[in-house]
C-alpha cells in the first residue's frame, strides 16, 4: 500500500479516487435540495458568486447538480463494469470446461467481439436495451466484456499449462473444480488490476452515452447529462459545460492512474538500470603485498544490498595464469554474485566493496570508469549457464563476434569477421564460415555455448570466468565444453574461474577448489583432496551425498538436514553449526579461514 | 504394467517411437536419455498428459501418478500444502485430515506441515508433498519425471532415499526419469535408455551399467562426471 503513495501518478490516482468515493456518498445528502432548488429568478446564468457554474433552464444551481451527479455516475460505471467484467470472466473461462468444440464455438464468438469497435457495440445495446440508465449500463457492460473475455482466456491458457494443474488432472480432479480452485485464483490478481482501469473506461463510456443522449433521462442527471444539457451554451456560458466535463476527466483520469499504479506494483517491474562498481574499502594492515603473479587476485570481497543483506562475505580469492579454480556451493551461496561483482555486473542496488581487486596487476578500484571497462573488456571473457544470454538472437553469429574486434581492437570489418572464422574453428564449430552466417537459434545449445566460449577468444583474454557453463547441457555435450575448456586455459595461459554447483564437474575440470558457503569462503582445497581428504563438514557432507557410479547402492546416501540459511538469516557464529554434526559451543563464534596442511584452508573449529 | 508400442507424434515430428517397456510390480524402472530423447515426453503420455497410439496393459492407466522437475510450479501457491495433497483423495470427509497426516509421515514430513503455504517450504520439502500428493491416489505406477534435477546437491539425497524407502515400504512401481546416469543407477532395478524417441537398452541395472551393448550408451556411462577419476 505504501508504495502505491510514493510516486506522483500514485498519490494523484488515490487521491482522485479517495475524492470521488466521498463525493458519492456524502454528495446527495448535502447538496441534494439545493440540487433540485428551481429558482425562476435565476435561469440560464453563467457563473457568479452564488453559482459559480451558473444556472440551468430551470435556475438550478450547477455546481450543486455536479456535485450530486457524482454518485449516480459512479454508480453506474460500477454496475456497468461489473456487468461487464462478470460476463467477460464467464465468457473467457468458458472454454477451459467446455468441450472442444463448444470451446472453440466461444473463442470464435470472443475474438469476433474484441474486434467489434467498442462504443459501436455498447451503442447497439442500449438501442435494443431501450434508452435510459439501465440500457446505457448493460451497453457499456456488453462494450466491456470482450476484453475481460479475452484477458481471462489468456491468463487462463497460462496457468492451465502449470504443473499443478496437470498433477490435479490426473488427480481426477473434475474441470469445473480446477478452473475455481487452481486457476481463477491464481488469475485473479491481474483481473481485479484491470477492474479498476476499467471502471474509469465505463464511467467515461456512459457519460458519453448520456451526452449523445443514450443514457441518463430526466429527470434524473449524471455527469454526462449535465454536459448534455451545457453543451449549447458552451459559447455564451462555457462555466455551465466545463464543470461536468472537468468532473468527467477527473474520475476518469483518476481510475486509470490508480489502476496504471497498481498494475505496475504487481508486476514488480522497478529494476532500474545501472552497476555498482567496485568501491575500495580501506585496507586493513595484515593486507600484504600483491601477488605479482595472480592474473586475479581478489581480497575481502563484500556484496551488499539495501537492508542489510550481504549474499557474499570477505571472499577472498587468487588465481593463477594456466590454472583451473572452482567455486563450488548450493544456489544462494553467493557463488554467481561473486563472478558478477568480480565483471563489474552486479546489478542495482547491489554495493560491492573489496579490500583489492586486481585483474592482471591492476587494481579495478582505482582505475577511471573508462579504463576499467577496457581493461575487462578486453581481458575478461565470461560463460555463462545460458548460451542465448550471450547472444542477440536478432543477429548473425559471426557479426557478433566481429564487433568484439571492431570495438575493442580496432580491427577492420574483413579483419574482424576473419578473425571471427578462425575463432569458430579454434573451437572446434564444424563449417565456421557457414556457421557464422547463422543466427544462434539456428545452433544447438552446445554450439552456442562454443560460440559464446569464441567469442570470449576474439580477444586476448587473461581470464575466462565461466558460471554454470554446462548446467543446460546434455552430458555428452557436457564433456567436449569442458575438455574445450581446459584445452582453452592450457593454451591461452589464461586463468579460468570455473562456477558450479556440481562438485563432481568441478572435481573433474579444476585443480582447486574453493567451497561457498551462505556468502563465505568455508574451505579451498587441491582437487586431488576433494573426494576423500576435505576437512569442512560441509564439503565432506556435499561429496558423500553425491551419488557417483561407484556409490554403494545397498546404503543410504548421505543427506544434510535443513536448508541453507538466507543471507538475511546469517547470525555471527558458523553458518552451518545449525546443519552440522560437529557442532559444539564455540561454533556460536564464527571460525576463521585458516591454512590447513599444503595449500589447503578451512574454515571450522572441529576440523581434523 | 507393460507399455506397448507407444509412439506419440506432434505434426510430422515422431517424439517417442514405438517404446515398448515393461515395468514389474515394485520395481524401480530408471529411464536415461538426453535432452530431446523422448523420455518426458513418454512420462506425459503414459500419464494420460499428452495423446498416443500404443497401449498400456496390466494396470489401471488411471491409478498413474506423476511427481513433476520443478516442485516450485508443480505445487497451487494459493493453496495449503494440507489442501494440495488432500486434493486426490478419495476418502470420506471425516478421515481426510487424518490420511493427510498418513500420507505427510509417509514422507518423512510433520503433520503441522498441512497449514502451511509451499513458498514457506524449501525445494526438497515441496517435493516431499507432490510425492506426498501423488500417494493420495493409491497409484499402482508412480512416474518420476527428474525430480531431483531442480534441487540442490544437499537435499537430493533426502529424496533419493525416500524413492527408495517408498519402494520398500509400500512396493510401489516406478518408472524413474533422469538425466543424471549416476542418480538412476543408484535408485533402479532397471535402467532403459532412450535416444532420439528411441528405446536403444534396456536391462538389470548392474548389466547396463557394467557392460553395455550399446554404442549410445557406452558414450553416455564415458560421459560421466566422476569425482574420483584417477
Amino acid at each position: 500500500m505504501r508504495h502505491l503513495l510514493r510516486t506522483p501518478a500514485g498519490l494523484a490516482g488515490t487521491t482522485l479516487v479517495g475524492l470521488m468515493v466521498i463525493l458519492a456518498i456524502a454528495g446527495p445528502p448535502i447538496w441534494g435540495a439545493e440540487a433540485e432548488r428551481i429558482d425562476p429568478a435565476v435561469i440560464l446564468q453563467g457563473a457568479s458568486a452564488a453559482h459559480p457554474l451558473g444556472t440551468d433552464n430551470l435556475g438550478r444551481d450547477i455546481l450543486a447538480r455536479v456535485l450530486v451527479a457524482g454518485r449516480l455516475s459512479l454508480v453506474l460505471a460500477l454496475l456497468a463494469t461489473l456487468i461487464g467484467a462478470i460476463g467477460g470472466i464467464v465468457l473467457g473461462a468458458l472454454p477451459s470446461v467446455l468441450p472442444r468444440r463448444a470451446a472453440r464455438l466461444v473463442t470464435g464468438t470472443v475474438n469476433a467481439l474484441v474486434a467489434f469497435p467498442g462504443l459501436l457495440l455498447a451503442m447497439f445495446t442500449a438501442v435494443v436495451a431501450g434508452l435510459g440508465a439501465r440500457g446505457a449500463v448493460l451497453g457499456i457492460g456488453v462494450a466491456i466484456a470482450p476484453g475481460f473475455a479475452r484477458l481471462t482466456q489468456t491468463l487462463a491458457a497460462s496457468v492451465s499449462g502449470a504443473d499443478y494443474v496437470s498433477a490435479a488432472r490426473m488427480l481426477g480432479v473434475p474441470r469445473r473444480r480446477i478452473m475455481a480452485r487452481h486457476v481463477l485464483p491464481n488469475i485473479a490478481e491481474p483481473l481485479i488490476l484491470n477492474l479498476t482501469q476499467a471502471l474509469g473506461g465505463a464511467l467515461l463510456g456512459l457519460a458519453g452515452m448520456s451526452f449523445l443522449g443514450l443514457g441518463v433521462q430526466p429527470p434524473s442527471f449524471d455527469w454526462g447529462r449535465l454536459l448534455f444539457d451545457g453543451f449549447g451554451r458552451i459559447y455564451s456560458t462555457p462555466a455551465v459545460a466545463l464543470g461536468p466535463a472537468v468532473a468527467v476527466a477527473l474520475a476518469g483520469i483518476g481510475f486509470n492512474l490508480l489502476g496504471d499504479v497498481l498494475a505496475r506494483a504487481a508486476s514488480r517491474t522497478a529494476v532500474p538500470a545501472g552497476k555498482a562498481v567496485p568501491r575500495a574499502v580501506s585496507a586493513p594492515g595484515a593486507l600484504g603485498e600483491p601477488d605479482p603473479e595472480a592474473v586475479l587476485e581478489v581480497r575481502d570481497l563484500t556484496v551488499t544490498f539495501p537492508g542489510g543483506v550481504t549474499p557474499v562475505r570477505g571472499l577472498s580469492l587468487t588465481v593463477a595464469p594456466g590454472e583451473i579454480v572452482g567455486l563450488v556451493g548450493e544456489s544462494g551461496s553467493g557463488k554467481s554474485l561473486t563472478a558478477s561483482a568480480i565483471g563489474g555486473l552486479v546489478p542495482y542496488p547491489g554495493e560491492v566493496s573489496a579490500a583489492r581487486l586486481r585483474l592482471c596487476g591492476t587494481d579495478l578500484g582505482e582505475l577511471p570508469e573508462q579504463e576499467r571497462r577496457k581493461l575487462l573488456g578486453t581481458s575478461l571473457a565470461m560463460v555463462f549457464q545460458d548460451p542465448m544470454a550471450s547472444l542477440n538472437p536478432a543477429l548473425r553469429v559471426g557479426g557478433q563476434l566481429a564487433e568484439v574486434a571492431t570495438v575493442h581492437q580496432g580491427a577492420s570489418r574483413a579483419e574482424a569477421r576473419a578473425r571471427a572464422v578462425d575463432r569458430l574453428r579454434h573451437v572446434r564449430i564444424p563449417e565456421p564460415d557457414r556457421r557464422a552466417r547463422q543466427h544462434p537459434h539456428e545452433l544447438s545449445g552446445g554450439m552456442r555455448q562454443r560460440a559464446v566460449i569464441a567469442m570470449g577468444l576474439m580477444g586476448t583474454p587473461r581470464l575466462i570466468i565461466a558460471d554454470e557453463p554446462t548446467t543446460a547441457l546434455d552430458v555428452t555435450v557436457q564433456r567436449q565444453i569442458l575438455r574445450l575448456l581446459r584445452e582453452v586455459t592450457g593454451e591461452s595461459g589464461a586463468a579460468t574461474l570455473f562456477i558450479s554447483h556440481d562438485i563432481a564437474v568441478v572435481g573433474e575440470l579444476c585443480h582447486r577448489v574453493v567451497v561457498m558457503y551462505a556468502g563465505r569462503v568455508v574451505e579451498e582445497l587441491p582437487v586431488e583432496k576433494l573426494a576423500s581428504g576435505a576437512a569442512h563438514p560441509y564439503t565432506r557432507a556435499l561429496v558423500a551425498s553425491l551419488p557417483d557410479m561407484d556409490t554403494d547402492r545397498s546404503l543410504p546416501l548421505a543427506s544434510i538436514s535443513g536448508h541453507q540459511p538466507s543471507p538475511a538469516e546469517l547470525g555471527p557464529g558458523c553458518a552451518f553449526a545449525a546443519r552440522c554434526e560437529l557442532a559444539t559451543g564455540r561454533c556460536a563464534e564464527r571460525p576463521p579461514l585458516i591454512p590447513y596442511g599444503k595449500a589447503h584452508q578451512v574454515a571450522c573449529w572441529e576440523a581434523s | 504394467m507393460i507399455i506397448k508400442n507407444l509412439t506419440v507424434r506432434f505434426g510430422a515430428f515422431t517424439a517417442v517411437d514405438d517404446v515398448t517397456l515393461e515395468i514389474p510390480a515394485g520395481a524401480i524402472v530408471g529411464l536415461v536419455g538426453e535432452s530431446g530423447s523422448g523420455k518426458s515426453t513418454l512420462a506425459r503420455a503414459v500419464t494420460g498428459l499428452v495423446p498416443y497410439t500404443g497401449e498400456i496393459t496390466g494396470g489401471d492407466p488411471r491409478r498413474i501418478q506423476m511427481v513433476f522437475q520443478d516442485p516450485y510450479a508443480s505445487l497451487d501457491p494459493r493453496m495449503t500444502v494440507g489442501a494440495s495433497v488432500a486434493e486426490g483423495l478419495r476418502v470420506p470427509r471425516a478421515a481426510r485430515q487424518a490420511e493427510v497426516e498418513r500420507l505427510l509421515s509417509l514422507v518423512s514430513l510433520p503433520a503441522s506441515m498441512a497449514g502451511r503455504y509451499p513458498r514457506e517450504l524449501s525445494g526438497g520439502q515441496r517435493q516431499r508433498v507432490a510425492v506426498a500428493r501423488a500417494l493420495g491416489a493409491r497409484p499402482e505406477l508412480l512416474v518420476a519425471d527428474e525430480i531431483t534435477s531442480a534441487l540442490d546437491v544437499s537435499v537430493q539425497g533426502s529424496v533419493l532415499n525416500l524413492v527408495r524407502s517408498l519402494r520398500e515400504e509400500l512396493g510401489l512401481s516406478m518408472l524413474f526419469i533422469s538425466h543424471n546416469l549416476a542418480v538412476v543407477r543408484y535408485v533402479s532395478d532397471v535402467v532403459a535408455v532412450m535416444h532420439r524417441g528411441r528405446l536403444v537398452e534396456m536391462g538389470a541395472t548392474e548389466e547396463v551399467v557394467g557392460s553395455p551393448r550399446n554404442g549410445y550408451t557406452r558414450s553416455l556411462l564415458e560421459a560421466v562426471p566422476r569425482l574420483r577419476r584417477a
